[in-house]
């Protein structure tokens, strides 16, 4: 019976490897989403034959509600809710780790193998960081907890000296785990370390706290793996947290920023008062009307719409499909470009278009879009600021230096949709309202796109 | 250190270079639905909170374990099938 569970554990790990392969592909993405839920259902179903199962009531209970709570967020959470429901997720992964490290670790009674309390610490420490940093993100992208940067007195030094404690903690667990009180004690510091260091991080960083987080409960179901010395727990977590940490580096290096300078909350800049000074003396800004921007838009052959998180809050989305199809309507190429940071986690301007029945095709990704720009008769950018910021190639003292952006600027029109003037997430102003080629079109995103398409109708 | 667990590490290092190589070829234009995926696969801590749940007799390690049943499975549940209603609307016209 062993053998035939060790083995089916290992054709479920291969389903999981084959569902992510084909994950490379729109087309078959959906099949391997579908082979990945396969491969868990095996899991799940040779794990209830193993011998140390021996009651089922609790198990079906628990099955029933968490089955139920979970189809229930699925279906009901709208597609702009979707950062918070991969926060949400992130952290039942990672509360689960907990809890199944501290249920072995009393299980075991006094007789923990050193490297098993190794991997109960790991996993109480990683795990119990996964849940709470999880649901202040949550609360961030809700709106229940305040999105902005938020510091308090000696950030860095009760972080630095809350995990140097655990690990103390951690090393006297493995050495006397008679002392069962340093099980909770890790457990409930852990926990509130994942406060304190999601805390900090502001809205426009939630795209690589995200990944990270997703990370994290990877890597917990690993050490749980280790617990119980389970390999399919091992590779299916090691695989998550890989994706995890690639992602993460991929929202990084969009940003120009070391993951260090992420975690450990904003820019430096980040609202503070530049903004201020820096108004006077660029130039004019010149605004346009919706009934003028239908006729740019008519003279158009070739369009590329920039969204950014603005699109989002406004759910612009479908005024914004019914934009391409009226342009398209009239022969003219429309394409998106998304910059990887775009919104509040990775993807999330893709999951949005294409909730709008906007084809996959026409989204493309920065690197292979931004030489296109010189081509393009009309770049309207929709609710992004920092990402468009032609400062960020050239202005050495701007905070966003370095930063790869999509050049915009290099259009014949750019216009710009915003509610206002104000600066960006990283407090600065952005030149390229001030740019001879460029026109303001204010307005909440939604409104102003119907309005836009309304116009053009009339045309 | 026994040679059992040394055989963890392997597994465990082996499976992220995997993991680096299967997920580098994940396009940009599926990351959200790559992350909530990836998240239902991560709850495949239901294993070891299915073995704890499941003892014979009712301690504070089987209502751990029943808890982390729960998680679990919200996990399992709601990541598959969030991925898969995203991956629904992505058409190509």
């Amino acid at each position: 019976m062993k053998i035939i569970i060790e083995i089916s554990y290992l054709v479920s790990s291969i389903f999981f490897i084959f569902g992510i392969k084909l994950l490379s592909s729109p087309k078959s993405a959906r099949k391997g989403n579908f082979l990945s839920s396969v491969g868990m259902l095996i899991a799940i179903i040779v794990t209830l034959l193993d011998q140390h199962v021996l009651t089922y009531e609790w198990i079906i209970i628990g099955i029933i509600i968490g089955g139920l709570i979970g189809g229930f967020m699925a279906f009901k959470t709208p597609m702009t809710g979707m950062p918070q429901m991969v926060g949400v997720l992130n952290g039942f992964g990672g509360g689960a780790s907990t809890l199944v490290a501290l249920s072995e670790f009393y299980k075991l009674g006094l007789n923990v193998p050193t490297q098993t309390g190794i991997a109960i610490f790991a996993s109480l420490l990683i795990g119990s960081v996964t849940f709470t940093g999880s649901m202040i993100a949550f609360g961030k992208l809700q709106g229940i907890v305040s999105g902005k940067v938020i510091r308090y007195p000696l950030q860095h030094p009760i972080n630095l000296l809350l995990f140097i404690g655990l690990i103390v903690a951690g090393v006297f667990l493995v050495i006397y785990p008679s002392l069962s009180w340093l099980v909770l004690a890790i457990t409930f510091v852990a926990l509130l370390l994942g406060i304190l260091l999601v805390l900090p991080i502001g809205g426009a960083d939630m795209p690589v706290a995200i990944s990270l987080l997703n990370s994290y409960s990877g890597m917990a179901g690993a050490t749980t793996g280790f617990v119980l010395q389970n390999n399919e727990l091992i590779i299916a977590g090691s695989l998550v947290g890989a994706s995890g940490i690639i992602l993460t580096l991929i929202m990084c290096k969009a940003m120009n920023r070391s993951l260090l300078n992420v975690v450990l909350g904003g820019w430096a800049s980040a609202g503070t008062t530049q903004t201020a000074s820096t108004t006077s003396a660029k130039g004019q800004v010149k605004s346009v009307d919706s009934e003028e921007l239908a006729m740019i838009f008519d003279a158009a052959e070739n369009v590329i719409i920039v969204p950014g998180y603005g699109m989002a809050v406004a759910q612009a989305q479908h005024a914004v499909r019914d934009l391409v199809n009226i342009l398209e309507s009239k022969g003219k190429k429309v394409r998106f470009a998304i910059h990887p940071v775009a919104g509040r986690m990775p993807g999330h301007m893709n999951v949005l278009l294409a909730e709008a029945q906007v084809s996959y095709d026409k989204l493309l990704a920065m690197e292979d879009i931004n030489d296109d720009f010189p081509n393009t008769d009309v770049a309207l950018i929709i609710g992004a600021n920092d990402v468009v910021n032609p400062a960020a190639r050239h202005d050495k003292a701007s905070p966003i230096y370095g930063m790869p952006i999509l050049n915009v600027d290099y259009a014949k029109t750019v216009v710009i949709n915003k509610r206002s003037m104000n600066a960006g997430y990283a407090g600065i102003e952005n030149e390229l309202f001030y740019y001879p080629n460029a026109l303001m079109y204010f307005g909440d995103a939604k409104e102003a796109v119907n309005k836009l398409v309304q116009e053009i109708k009339q045309l | 250190m026994d040679g059992n667990f040394l055989m963890l590490v392997y597994v465990f290092v082996l499976a992220i270079f995997v993991g680096f190589e299967l997920i580098s070829k994940v396009p940009p234009i599926l990351h959200t639905p790559l992350m909530s995926g990836s998240n239902a696969i991560s709850g495949i801590t239901i294993v070891g909170a299915l073995l704890a749940a499941g003892a014979e007799e009712m301690t504070l390690s089987t209502i751990l374990g029943f808890i982390a049943v729960i998680f679990a499975m919200i996990n399992v549940v709601g990541g598959y099938l969030v991925t898969d209603r995203m991956l629904k609307m992505f058409k190509k016209k």
